[in-house]
């Protein structure tokens, strides 16, 4: 442990030569800092204007936040997912946003005090429009269909998409969610613990169709120039995922926390999260948003439970899930 | 003088198997007392239970029965580029799993090559998913590995005997009998074990090829209960759950082997006569090129998919590129010293306490990387920002996760050394770094080179504890390339697969190279 002692020792005397400029911690998934996402840029444009460091800390939230508890070294935390903030709150670690989100851009109303979303998307099938030319435009059309379409989707119990997908279909079927799955069990051709084994499956050509987001074409769109990626639109409406962020109640930052916050909701935040997160960004002027995703197709309606639900509802889909695709 | 040097090794190998303790029993330790306690299973955790159990041995035991084959192939045969084959045969044991897993699809996918190959004549195509799929991916990861390890045991055996065993007569079934069994029967359970271990806590294959949930290892409820319940006391329950699978799988292999001594030699190369029939080069020549196809066709679709993309990959994979050769670098270091150290405590201990260090060699494959990630986090938390020792703690955890293969390489041949020279170094009074720099590490090259081999190699391919140490300013190759699939990049992450396959196959190329030097085999 000495050694251990001497180089936190070292890390502290390191950071108290720095400390004329502010540093500001920011917890956030993997995906957000690295060099894909859209951290970088957000930390070239936040420290322009703050005259501090931004510095991202990196790994999965939820387990991170509940063994830092009290101790936590996070100002801000960034990236948490709807479906599990109940967890989030209950900590008591999270100080109210502060911010006004009364227009946003988002198909839902958001009341929420304690976390604020600043991207969101809508859940979708994914499919080769040169293999699939009748996509199905509901969910029935889909777990009905005679076509020998082959599936990838996400487990819930270890994938944040996976979960979402459960989630949709106890929106669209309720009490029938069991039959809906033992419908759609034939379609799948397997179930994958993340989201990257899945996609890659899909464009390998291995599966039809994969359980993404409807903005997962634009990726293709842009980067690739590849008009061969679509999203099915189902009419009874998409499963709504945001991303949410969060102040931390006992920050040494707060000014800084809150200059952070409502930076987030400023257009030169707002404009690196079509192509940083391939996905909505929360407040943001239809027109400002890059042309590809103006022409996306969106679904008529957004279906979000809310984190009571989400919890209560989460550990008795997966057993339907289980009992339906257990074979 | 000796017998200091006797306990001098043997104190080296306790702390090192005290260390490894620390890191996989300490580490379950400290998510115990976070979560003060152990949670409760339900019916589904057993299922899962069983389902682990049960593929892990049938993976295993395919993977065994199909390398000894393929072993004795290699063992009795000489051929232009065999090294070379030897060489990369040990490719898909240190791929990464997604890599591995689009690698089987593009031959034995849907719309794989099979696939493509029957459909054109006029047959169905295959499915994979399933438990053959689960079988085929573990027996894809795991066959090259038996089969070095196996072959290992066949090169031990010293030419001489082979010699005398022509110059008696011996038939092909007279060598099986008094050579080549005594010697399978020493190292097969070993090398069972091993296997049997690392396919207990796969997780993302067995989900993957299994076609669905029914595939559920004890790994994915780990996984599950950390990240999605954040129920610690779970987690640590499952996590001690696959130690006892690992205790008991060990117990009982440890009672099935047979320690054989296999005598010491002048290490020239072996000249089999028996074998010398066209039946059984035929048979030979069978056995390789099946394995040699079966192995090389995923690999060869991973190099298609990558070469590509390799000359357009951003500066920053190559940075991680090096981040990853000085990790390996370490952590091989590391791995060698402690598997050197145990290796020669077990060959100075008695049976049962020899066999105890080597089971507490072999934990570190049962042990739950979330856990054992989890667990360090709890435990340097308080005293530094684990997150700036993300490159530190990663080495030494693949130290740790390399070290059950480094040990399976060395520990029959420092038995063999101590049996065979153990008397005369001490009537001779050489002992200590002596004894190691004229007469330990010359004999011991070969495995010695071919454990730090694995190790670099597992070193190089592994993602070690991201989960909780990631940092944004710092990747690793493997965390690259994760990193490049989940930004949609799938083209860049190929080339980055195929980067990372060649520096791990380079990594162990050196260090296997560097055990034969002056060796003329």
């Amino acid at each position: 442990m000495n050694h251990l002692t001497l180089a936190a020792g070292l890390m502290l005397s390191a950071t108290n030569a720095l400390a004329e400029t502010p540093a500001l911690t920011v917890y956030a998934p993997d995906y957000f800092g690295s060099e894909w996402g859209p951290g970088p840029a957000i930390e070239t444009a936040f420290e322009a204007e703050c005259a501090c460091d931004l510095q991202f800390v990196t790994g999965d939230l939820m387990p991170r936040i509940m063994l830092e508890g009290a101790r936590i070294k996070a100002d801000v935390v960034i990236g948490l997912n709807t479906d599990v903030t109940k967890q989030a709150r209950e900590t008591g670690l999270f100080a109210p946003h502060g911010q006004d989100t009364s227009a946003l851009t988002m198909p839902i109303e958001w009341t929420d005090e304690i976390f604020m979303p600043f991207n969101w998307g809508y859940s979708g099938f994914v499919y080769d429009n040169t293999k699939i030319t009748n996509p199905p435009s509901s969910f029935d059309a889909l777990v009905n269909s005679d076509e020998d379409w082959k599936i990838v989707i996400q487990d819930p119990r270890s994938s944040f998409s996976g979960l979402a997908l459960l989630l949709w279909v106890k929106s669209v079927y309720g009490d029938d969610a069991q039959l809906a799955w033992e419908k759609l069990a034939p379609k799948i051709l397997t179930v994958t613990a993340g989201w990257s084994e899945a996609y890659g499956m899909f464009t390998d050509g291995e599966a039809d169709m994969v359980f993404s987001y409807t903005t997962s074409p634009a990726y293709h769109i842009m980067a690739e120039e590849d008009l061969t990626k679509s999203a099915a639109i189902f009419e009874e409406g998409h499963y709504l995922t945001a991303e949410l962020v969060g102040k931390i109640a006992g920050t040494d930052q707060p000014e800084l926390a809150d200059q952070f916050m409502s930076f987030i909701l400023t257009d030169g935040f707002q404009m690196i999260i079509p192509e940083g997160n391939w996905s909505y960004p929360a407040k943001l002027d239809f027109e400002k948003l890059p042309e590809t995703f103006q022409t996306l197709p969106t679904p008529p309606k957004a279906l979000l439970y809310s984190e009571e639900e989400a919890a209560a509802l989460r550990d008795p889909a997966v057993e339907e899930w289980l009992s339906a695709l257990g074979r | 003088m000796a017998v200091r040097a006797g306990t001098l090794s043997i104190w080296a190998g306790a702390v090192s198997a005290a260390l490894v303790l620390a890191l996989t029993l300490g580490t379950l330790g400290a998510v115990v007392w976070r979560a003060d306690g152990f949670g409760a299973l339900g019916p589904r955790d057993w299922g899962y239970v069983w389902f682990t159990v049960w593929q892990a041995a049938a993976s295993a035991a395919i993977s065994v029965a199909l390398a000894i084959p393929v072993a004795r192939a290699l063992a009795r045969r000489q051929f232009w580029g065999r090294s070379a084959l030897i060489t990369v045969l040990g490719a898909p044991f240190i791929l990464p799993t997604i890599v591995a897993i689009l690698g089987l699809l593009a031959v034995f996918g849907r719309t794989g090559v099979v696939s493509e190959v029957l459909s054109w004549a006029g047959l169905e195509p295959i499915s994979i998913f399933g438990v053959h799929g689960i079988l085929l991916a573990h027996v894809f990861f795991n066959l090259p590995f038996a089969t070095r390890l196996i072959l290992q045991g066949w090169l031990a055996i010293p030419a001489e005997r082979f010699r005398l065993a022509a110059s008696l007569g011996f038939t092909v079934s007279d060598v099986a009998r008094v050579l080549e069994r005594p010697m399978l029967r020493d190292v097969v359970p070993g090398v069972f074990l091993v296997i049997f271990l690392i396919c207990t806590t796969s997780f993302a294959v067995a989900l993957a090829l299994g076609g669905g949930p029914q595939a559920t290892t004890v790994e994915l409820a780990i996984y599950q209960a950390f990240r999605f319940d954040f129920d610690l006391s779970k987690a640590a329950l499952l996590g001690l759950v696959q130690v006892m699978i690992c205790v008991v799988a060990g117990a009982l292999v440890f009672k099935v082997r047979l320690p054989s001594t296999s005598g010491v030699g002048l290490d020239r190369v072996v000249r089999r006569w028996e074998a010398d029939g066209l039946g059984l080069r035929v048979l030979d020549a069978l056995c390789i090129g099946l394995a040699a196809v079966f192995l090389l066709g995923p690999l060869s679709m991973i190099v298609i998919e990558g070469i590509g993309g390799v000359f357009s990959l951003p500066g920053s994979v190559l940075e991680a590129a090096w981040s990853s050769i000085w990790v390996t670098v370490v952590s091989t270091a590391l791995c060698m010293a402690l598997a050197l150290s145990m290796a020669l405590a077990v060959s100075r201990l008695s049976a049962g306490a020899g066999a105890l260090v080597e089971g507490i060699g072999s934990l570190t494959i049962a042990a739950s990387p979330l856990v054992m990630g989890t667990g360090l986090f709890v435990m340097i938390f308080p005293f530094a920002d684990p997150t700036a020792l993300s490159l530190p703690v990663t080495a030494v955890v693949n130290a740790a996760m390399a070290l059950p293969f480094a040990l399976r390489a060395l520990v029959p041949a420092v038995r063999d050394l101590q049996a065979g020279y153990g008397n005369l170094s001490a009537s001779l009074g050489i002992s200590g770094f002596t004894w190691l720099r004229w007469v330990a590490v010359p004999r011991l090259r070969r495995p010695l080179g071919f454990g730090a081999g694995l190790a670099a190699a597992l070193s190089m391919g592994d993602l070690g504890v991201i989960a909780l140490f990631s940092n944004p300013d710092v990747e690793t190759l493997p965390l690259a390339l994760f990193r490049l699939m989940g930004a949609y990049r799938l083209e860049q992450a190929a080339a980055a697969a195929l980067v990372l396959v060649t520096l791990s196959l380079a990594a162990f190329w050196i260090c296997d190279r560097g055990g034969r030097v002056d060796v003329d085999v």
